[in-house]
C-alpha cells in the first residue's frame, strides 16, 4: 500500500509544484517507488518543473474517462530510477475529474507504488478539494507572509474536515508544515515572519524550510527538480525534507543569518 | 541627547505587525471552523427576526455553538439598545 502525500497551500505561486517534483524526486532517489500525480486540470505546470512537458500523450483525465490505460499515461522519468509522472489535462473540463475516478487511480496505482504525491491546485474549490480528499499525509507550503499563512490555516481546517479519513473519523490526515522562499536576513532585519512565527500560528509540525534560492528558478529553467542540485542552498533543504518525511531526525540548515565576508562582498554571492 | 534617543527609538518591525494581524485572523478563522455550514445563514436571518422588534447593529449579535460530549447548545447574545 502506498502513502498518499498532497503538497498543497491555498494560495498560488507559493512553490506547490517546485516542492512536489523535488519531493518526489527525493523520494524515488532514496530507492522508494514513487509517482508524483498533477491534480491541477486546465493549468498543469509540473510536467515542465519535471521536463517531460514533450512525452505527454495521456493523462489523469483520459485515464479516469477509459481513453487510455494507466500505463499509457504514465511517464516514466528519464534521469531518476523509481519515479513516474501522472500529468494533468490542459484542455478538459475540470468536472471531469471525478473522487470516483480519482480513487479508481489511486487504488491501482497503490498496488505497485510506496509513494504517490499528489501535487494540488491553488485554491479550495473542487480540484485542491480532490487532490487532498485521499491523502494520508499533508505537506503544507508556506511562505512567510501573511496572505500564505492566512491562506494555510484555512486549509488546514479542511484537511480536518474535507478528507476521506475525516469522513470516517479514522486517523487525521498528518500534517506537515514546509515553509518556502525564507530569507534569514529580511528575517534578522525584522521585515519577515520567522519560522517559529509560522509554526506558531499555524501550530503544525515543520517538516521543512527552503530558503529564498537562485537555484530554484535556474532549476525550473532547466526542467530538472531543483533536489538534483545538491551544491544549492535549496537542494540540499529540499532533500533534508525528504529525510524528515522519511522518519529521519536531520537538523535544520539555511535559517541562520549568514554575514557576507568581504570577497564575497566584493564578487557577489557566489553560487547559490 | 534628544537626537540619541530618536535615532535609537526604532519602528515596530513589520514582521511584529504581521505576527500579530495572523494570530488574530487565524483565531477568528479557527473558531468558525468546527460551526455547521448553516450558521452564516441562520445569524443572518435570526438577525433579520430580531430586527422586525428591535433596531440593532450588526455587531450587537454574537452567536456561538459549543459541543460538550453529547449535546449542543447555541448561544445568542443580543446587546439592545437602551431605552431612549
Amino acid at each position: 500500500m502506498a502513502k498518499i502525500i498532497v503538497v498543497t497551500s491555498g494560495k498560488g505561486g507559493v512553490g506547490k509544484t517546485t516542492s512536489a517534483a523535488a519531493i518526489a524526486t527525493g523520494l524515488a532517489l532514496r530507492g522508494n517507488k514513487t509517482v508524483v500525480i498533477d491534480f491541477d486540470v486546465g493549468l498543469r505546470n509540473l510536467d515542465l518543473i519535471m521536463g517531460c512537458e514533450r512525452r505527454v500523450v495521456y493523462d489523469l483525465i483520459n485515464v479516469i474517462q477509459g481513453e487510455a490505460g494507466l500505463n499509457q499515461a504514465l511517464i516514466r522519468d528519464k534521469r531518476t530510477e523509481n519515479l513516474h509522472i501522472l500529468p494533468a489535462s490542459q484542455t478538459r473540463d475540470k468536472e471531469a475529474l471525478t473522487p470516483e475516478g480519482v480513487e479508481k487511480v489511486l487504488e491501482t496505482l497503490s498496488q505497485e507504488y510506496d509513494f504517490i504525491v499528489c501535487d494540488s491546485p491553488a485554491g479550495i474549490e473542487h480540484g485542491a478539494q480532490l487532490a487532498m480528499y485521499f491523502a494520508d499525509e499533508a505537506i503544507v507550503v508556506t511562505n512567510p507572509e501573511v496572505s500564505s499563512v492566512r491562506d494555510s490555516d484555512r486549509i488546514l481546517g479542511l484537511l480536518a474536515s474535507k478528507t476521506r479519513r475525516a469522513e470516517r473519523s479514522e486517523p487525521p490526515v498528518r500534517e506537515h508544515l514546509l515553509i518556502t522562499r525564507y530569507d534569514p536576513n529580511r528575517v534578522t532585519s525584522g521585515d519577515m515572519l520567522t519560522l517559529e512565527d509560522v509554526r506558531e500560528i499555524l501550530a503544525i509540525n515543520l517538516v521543512g524550510l527552503i530558503p529564498e534560492s537562485e537555484a530554484v528558478l535556474r532549476a525550473s529553467n532547466q526542467g530538472v527538480p531543483v533536489v538534483h542540485d545538491m551544491d544549492s542552498d535549496a537542494g540540499q533543504a529540499y532533500a533534508d525534507t525528504v529525510s524528515r518525511l522519511l522518519g529521519e531526525d536531520v537538523p535544520l540548515r539555511f535559517h541562520e543569518y549568514q554575514k557576507k565576508g568581504l570577497l564575497s562582498r566584493m564578487f557577489g554571492g557566489g553560487r547559490r | 541627547m534628544k537626537l540619541l534617543e530618536f535615532l535609537k527609538r526604532e519602528r515596530k518591525k513589520s514582521a511584529s505587525v504581521a505576527k500579530e494581524r495572523l494570530q488574530i485572523i487565524v483565531a477568528h478563522q479557527r473558531g468558525q471552523r468546527d460551526q455547521p455550514d448553516y450558521m452564516p445563514m441562520l445569524e443572518k436571518e435570526l438577525l433579520e427576526v430580531i430586527r422586525r422588534y428591535v433596531q440593532v447593529d450588526q455587531d450587537a449579535i454574537n452567536i456561538s455553538l459549543d459541543s460538550d460530549n453529547d449535546c449542543s447548545v447555541l448561544e445568542l447574545n443580543v446587546t439592545l439598545p437602551r431605552d431612549e
